[in-house]
């Protein structure tokens, strides 16, 4: 919005955002509509749309008048006509969480706008009508870097009543940068699911024409509605090509490229499914089955007193004396190559385990597995009492602590909890694969 | 055409000139701004939906070729693409070399730069942006083509985005390469212009001139490409796309000019015979039992592939389908180009041309009965499958309908002779909204400053100086002035001996011959050339030589111009080597020279510049033979 010299013009000419106004400034006159500016730049310009649609910023200086020739225009969505909806199609949920899967545009404003009704959705990926009869719910609207622990929890919460009322599946709408934090938070809050829980983003916004969203959605809601796997995915673009999606199991997967659709990975492990040509089929032998009898088991409760910590060269130790006085309960270090850090930590590390701060050890190198047994560093850490967090990811390691420190205070029981393979957070097996 | 008169018809003319620039790089990434002809690195497959915008009036084309199902397979190598260009990077900061070359080109064109640029989306998705929308921000507005009877006022100018190449289409699946995809251009749109063809194309020959003049326009076939909105009293607004030479212009608007005059035409006779949309909505009939037996062969070759023959009445279009547009077109193939867009099918057949394809007599007479036809009706047969036969022959009537009003409001592709070809609907409004990944760009005074120092000659001042400073005569300096060495020839004029004319037509005609002859020249460097002329000015070789010394250095890319003349056996003869070379020629001529002492000199001189020509100077020669022919 506009601020400063530029906003006081505007008030004392009496225009608003989408008001068609006439600039004169150094005998050059310009025509549009007030278009709003975004608070990061500078408030020495007034932004237009010209009649020919473009866009341009007019530089104020004294000389600068500004008059109304038109009613405001603000930004209108016309009402959508969605296809008929097939009878007798599985129900599927849509929990929006922010991020937007879905938006439509305003040409004359330059708007954009998410769209979260299931109507909207219909219309605007009108394959949608012939999968699933789909209900959508907006649970909080959120980028993906804002959202808690605390979330989570009530994420699992609405998945929860949603299972309990019988849907055939549930997805949930998600920005993608945390969206693998999340996929292993209710990887371990939604156990025994009966149906799929399936969550799903976009790369590539949703106003453009190319964006992967409408394509991700309908592989989401696919498998939501039909897929014979019951656990927590990530359904995102399996390559750049438009034409597959890829399930990736809640706990193992990690959003690997900041830009590209086929950002996710399933790290030590393999997909669970792939969508492509309107087909489902399992690339895994090893899964919970979908079943109507499944007793569904929520715990979402999270403790936030945990913390990733990177080991890097020139590592500082306070900074492990700073979470143990801080009141952690919980760290998770992302150490090197097989599991280690400096052999400084080991003191500040050790003082930290006998308070009863829960440690785990991840590799930073991502793909591959720990071993603490092959060094002498690694082998003092085991000592100490360092949990060793085998193949898992970091992120979901932090997660995983976070959650089991959610479950029970005792340490032992975490301890316990921590190392028994609650959501194939663990692989037993190294399969020779691609990384 | 001639007798037309333009300003009566009203004639209106908007011209969209498009430039590619020379850019180091494309305008929204670090790629090399090239074309490429070898196999593709890699290749991807997308499809584009339509926006979601106020669904009601999304663009009808887009949404159909959606609903085919139509999967684009894009073709790329990694030099001249990367993530950017298959839309799996946001864009980079915008190139400043193409940012200041399209505000020169601004400043040159007299127009208002803007305050702050803004790049916007433009909702493109036939698939020629990996994006679905083409980025493209107005620099400057206003501004003037100043010609010598008028002046045409410029509507914007702006930098943009160019598209993908379309490679092919085959079935449902579109091909395009990635390579031109975002190359910078910049795009001159005049305001509607009142004029003549012969006018417009004056302004469009002028920005053109003014575009090179700039200094950083691309140059070769395809990198300056026209669009014209043309319309006229009564017609409607048709926009042309992709006229490829500036010299086309007049034509291309002559020709819609006659295209929409003769649709008004068949409007007036539709109206005359008083046919109305009412009358035009028979149903597409099964005829395939009627022509079981025909000796047509398209219709035969359709129905052994087990396709269906579907006929429809057109009530009052007797003899229109076969009236001509222009001279290269007709009513029935303006019809069936629409179709072919609309529907899956190869063509149509109408009445006005069934016997011409194989039709009997009684065949046609069958079709007459079996469809109640009358003396004003038409026919129209496609042989396909039910499905695309109906769909066919629906934009048939749809299009019939629509010359009852008259000229439908269209966007056309232009074709290298200078007619049009349907291409799509066109457009509603710009669906434009700002691309939030580029920050505003700040045009500071100051940095307008530094530019006017960069703005070079206008170029009928630069005309002025090749004509009078440079003394060449009208053909050259217009030769030179549009020739990308036109920098390059008035170095090497200041810097060598060589004269002027010699060095223009050179630079012009010589190149352009080569040319033509398939020798690549454009591989040879400015560097080269001036070296070249340099041993011409030492007396190093002659000037007549230059040419095969040109062809030597297109076939050794990495070979020196020195090289080239010794290699050639191009270098200057020593005069010793010249008298000994006269002797010899005195010895064995011996006897002519003394019956036709006469004649001897002029036979000597021609025998030596036979012999040695380009390697020898006329006037060393006369010294050389003078003094031998003396000694005798």
């Amino acid at each position: 919005m506009y601020k400063g010299r530029v906003s006081e013009l505007l008030v004392a000419a009496e225009v608003e955002i989408g008001d068609t106004i006439k600039i004169s400034k150094n005998g050059h006159t310009y025509e549009g509509v007030l278009i709003p500016r975004s608070e990061i730049y500078d408030d020495k310009h007034i932004v237009i749309k010209m009649r020919s649609g473009y866009n341009i910023g007019i530089s104020v200086n004294e000389e600068t008048s500004i008059t109304k020739i038109g009613e405001g225009l603000k930004p209108t969505f016309s009402k959508l006509t969605s296809p008929e909806q097939k009878r007798g199609l599985p129900k599927v949920t849509v929990l929006s969480t922010g991020g937007t899967i879905a938006s439509r545009v305003d040409y004359r404003t330059g708007g954009v706008r998410p769209a979260l009704s299931a109507n909207e959705l219909y219309s605007i990926v009108p394959e949608l009508s012939e999968v699933a009869n789909i209900s959508t719910e907006v649970v909080f609207s959120l980028l993906s870097e804002d959202i808690t622990p605390n979330h989570w929890t009530k994420i699992a919460e609405y998945v929860t009543r949603r299972v309990e009322e019988g849907v055939n599946g549930v997805i949930i709408a998600h920005g993608t940068d945390t969206m693998g934090y999340t996929a292993a938070a209710l990887s371990f809050a939604l156990q025994n699911l009966p149906i799929p829980v399936i969550l799903v983003g976009s790369q590539r916004s949703s106003d453009r024409p190319s964006s992967d969203a409408p394509s991700n959605l309908v592989g989401a809601v696919s498998a939501a509605a039909h897929a014979p796997f019951a656990e927590v995915a990530v359904a995102m673009h399996e390559t750049v090509d438009d034409d597959g999606v890829i399930f990736h199991r809640g706990t193992k997967v990690r959003k690997c490229h900041t830009s590209r659709r086929d950002a996710f990975e399933s790290v030590n492990a393999n997909p669970i499914a792939l969508f492509k040509n309107g087909q489902i089929n399992m690339l895994t032998e090893h899964y919970q089955k979908r079943d109507k009898r499944s007793r569904l088991t929520t715990k979402a409760e999270f403790n936030e007193d945990v913390a990733l910590v990177k080991f890097h060269p020139g590592f500082r130790t306070e900074a492990l004396s700073w979470y143990i006085n801080k009141g952690f309960r919980g760290l998770v270090l992302q150490g090197t190559g097989l599991g280690h850090v400096g052999s400084d930590c080991i003191g500040p590390l050790k003082r930290a385990i006998d308070k009863g701060i829960i440690v785990g050890m991840t590799s930073q190198c991502i793909w591959g597995r720990i071993n603490m047994n092959v060094y002498r560093t690694g082998r003092e850490l085991l000592k100490i009492g360092v949990i060793p967090l085998g193949d898992m990811l970091s992120e979901t390691g932090l997660v995983k602590v976070m959650w089991a420190l959610g479950q029970t205070k005792d340490p032992t029981e975490v301890k316990t909890l921590l190392l028994k393979n609650v959501a194939n957070e663990f692989s037993d097996r190294s399969v020779f694969a691609k990384y | 055409m001639a007798d037309l008169d333009f300003e009566k018809i009203g004639l209106l003319v908007g011209l969209e000139i498009h430039q590619q620039l020379n850019s180091e790089k494309k305008l929204f990434c670090d790629c090399q701004a090239e074309l490429f002809n070898e196999e593709p690195d890699f290749v991807f497959t997308r499809r584009l939906r339509p926006t979601q915008s106020e669904l009601g009036q999304i663009d009808a084309a887009a949404l159909f070729e959606f609903k085919k199902g139509i999967k684009i397979l894009y073709e790329g190598t990694r030099p001249t693409s990367c993530l950017v260009e298959m839309d799996e990077e946001p864009p980079h900061d915008i190139d400043r070399e193409s940012l200041e070359a399209a505000l020169v080109v601004s400043l040159m064109l007299k127009a208002n730069p803007v305050n702050e640029i803004h790049v916007m989306r433009k909702t493109v998705i036939d698939g020629s942006n990996t994006t679905g929308f083409q980025r493209t921000a107005v620099v400057a507005l206003g501004g003037e083509v100043r010609m010598r009877r008028f002046t045409s006022p410029i509507q914007h100018i702006s930098l943009e985005e160019d598209a993908a190449r379309k490679i092919s289409q085959k079935d449902s699946v579109l091909t395009y390469r990635l390579d031109r995809l975002c190359i910078p251009l910049v795009e001159v749109a005049t305001a509607p212009l009142s004029c003549t063809p012969e006018e417009a194309e004056e302004v469009a020959l002028r920005i053109g001139q003014i575009l090179r003049a700039s200094g950083t326009a691309k140059r070769g076939l395809g990198t300056i490409r026209q669009d014209l909105n043309v319309s006229i009293r009564e017609g409607n607004l048709v926009e042309i796309k992709g006229v490829q030479k500036l010299e086309l212009v007049s034509s291309v608007i002559e020709t819609e000019v006659q295209r929409q005059l003769s649709l008004l035409e068949i409007r007036e006779e539709l109206t005359h015979r008083g046919v109305e949309e009412e009358d035009l909505q028979d149903k597409p009939q099964d005829i395939t039992r009627l022509l079981a037996d025909t000796k047509c062969n398209i219709i035969r070759a359709a129905l052994q592939e087990k396709k269906r023959v579907f006929a429809l009445k057109l009530s009052g279009f007797g003899g229109i389908f076969g009236r001509k547009l222009t001279q290269s077109t007709s009513f029935g193939r303006e019809v069936a180009d629409r179709v072919r867009f609309w529907g899956a099918v190869g063509g149509i057949l109408h009445t006005d041309e069934l016997l011409a394809y194989g039709i009997t007599a009684e065949e046609a007479k069958a079709l007459n009965v079996a469809l109640n036809i009358e003396k004003d009706d038409a026919i129209v047969l496609v042989a396909e499958d039910l499905e695309k036969c109906c769909e066919a022959l629906e934009a048939v009537r749809e299009r019939a309908v629509e010359a009852l009003t008259g000229v439908p409001e269209e966007t056309r592709a232009a074709l290298d002779d200078g007619s049009t070809r349907y291409m799509r609907p066109r457009p509603g409004a710009a669906r434009m909204y700002p691309e939030t990944d580029v920050p505003p760009i700040q045009i500071s005074q100051s940095f307008l400053e530094e530019l006017r120092l960069k703005i070079p000659e206008p170029p009928e001042k630069k005309m002025g100086r090749l004509l009078h400073a440079y003394g060449l005569n009208r053909k050259l300096a217009g030769q030179v002035l549009n020739s990308r060495f036109n920098e390059l020839f008035e170095e090497i004029v200041k810097e060598t001996k060589v004269s002027a004319t010699v060095v223009a037509a050179f630079l012009t005609e010589t190149f352009r011959a080569l040319e033509r002859d398939g020798v690549d020249v454009d591989g040879v460097s400015p560097q080269q050339i001036m070296e070249l002329f340099k041993l011409i000015s030492a007396g190093r070789m002659a000037k007549e030589a230059a040419s095969d010394v040109l062809v030597w250095l297109t076939e050794h890319p990495e070979g020196q111009v020195e090289e080239a003349v010794e290699t050639l056996k191009l270098g200057m003869l020593p005069e010793r080597e010249i008298e000994v070379l006269v002797d010899r020629l005195i010895g064995e001529n011996r006897r002519f020279l003394n019956q036709r002492k006469e004649d001897a000199f002029g036979r000597l001189m021609g025998l030596v510049m036979k012999q040695e020509r380009g390697r020898v100077k006329a006037d060393i020669v006369r010294k050389i033979v003078a003094k031998k022919m003396d000694q005798i």
